[in-house]
């Protein structure tokens, strides 16, 4: 992780890196989107999206990074445990156990017939958590001096 | 057809791990960090994409299915590998690594210098 400031040039990395990063996002949310039927899932999406991040870190300094993305990961943390508890809590309303999980098929507009299951939300929440404490252990480490 | 397509998958497949051993071979032989980098990075990356070819060729001719999975890692190892190799070699040349001792030319240097 470079230091604010500092000038080097690093034309190459910054330039490549600002193709990569879409491709690894892309990637990031289609393992998010196929763990239900297939390799992949919230856990391996958040890591893939935080290497992404780290990848901007490298080729970025923390201070440009923040500026492109300005989140807080700490809230973002609590805000995944929070959807991930709520889904939970949410079974309660139909009278079931709690974690219950339930799937349907509905007609969307474009993609058509979907199968919508509420373990996505839950996986949401997975995902959230999985890329708040993942930043917030490199950016913590990054940050000291 | 399908012979066609499984000679052809074969001939990548080979391809592939044929150029991976060259490159290895020539990580073991080459004198210096640049040279053996030279050969990490070229002919690897190839072999690595010949081999991905012949996956996705595979998957496609013989099982039906179109996997873009393997075209996005042929697309994201094309890209990403000579820029490895390239930060490599500059990481390697900023702190200071000699070069091989029958090298007759270093530009860089006096680029440096002249900075």
């Amino acid at each position: 992780m470079k230091k604010a400031g500092r000038k080097t040039n690093d034309i190459i990395l910054q330039t490549i890196t600002k193709i990569v990063v879409f491709i690894i996002m892309i990637f990031s949310l289609y393992l998010f989107f196929a763990g239900h039927n297939a390799p992949g899932g919230g856990f391996i999406g958040g890591l893939m999206t935080s290497s992404a991040i780290v990848l901007l870190l490298i080729a970025y300094d923390v201070k440009t990074v923040k500026k492109i993305l300005p989140v807080n990961y700490i809230m973002m943390t609590a805000v995944g445990l929070f959807i991930a508890v709520m889904t939970g809590v949410g079974s309660f309303i139909f009278g079931v156990p709690f974690l219950t999980h339930t799937f349907g098929h509905f007609h969307l507009p474009v993609l058509g017939d979907t199968e919508l299951a509420t373990a996505v939300l839950f996986d949401l929440g997975v995902y959230l958590v999985v890329i708040g404490v993942t930043m917030t252990i490199i950016q913590t480490i990054g940050e000291t001096e | 057809m399908i012979v066609i397509s499984k000679i052809l998958i074969g001939y990548l497949i080979l391809q592939g791990a044929i150029l991976s051993l060259i490159s290895s071979i020539g990580i073991l032989r080459l004198p210096d960090v640049y040279t053996r980098n030279h050969a990490a990075s070229k002919a690897a990356t190839l072999g690595v994409i010949s081999i991905m070819l012949g996956v996705f060729l595979y998957f496609w001719l013989i099982e039906g299915h179109v996997n873009t999975q393997v075209l996005l890692g042929i697309v994201f190892v094309f890209l990403t590998a000579p820029v490895a190799g390239h930060l490599i070699s500059r990481a390697a040349y900023h702190t200071n690594t000699p070069l091989w001792k029958n090298s007759v030319q270093d530009e860089l240097k006096q680029a440096k210098k002249g900075k």
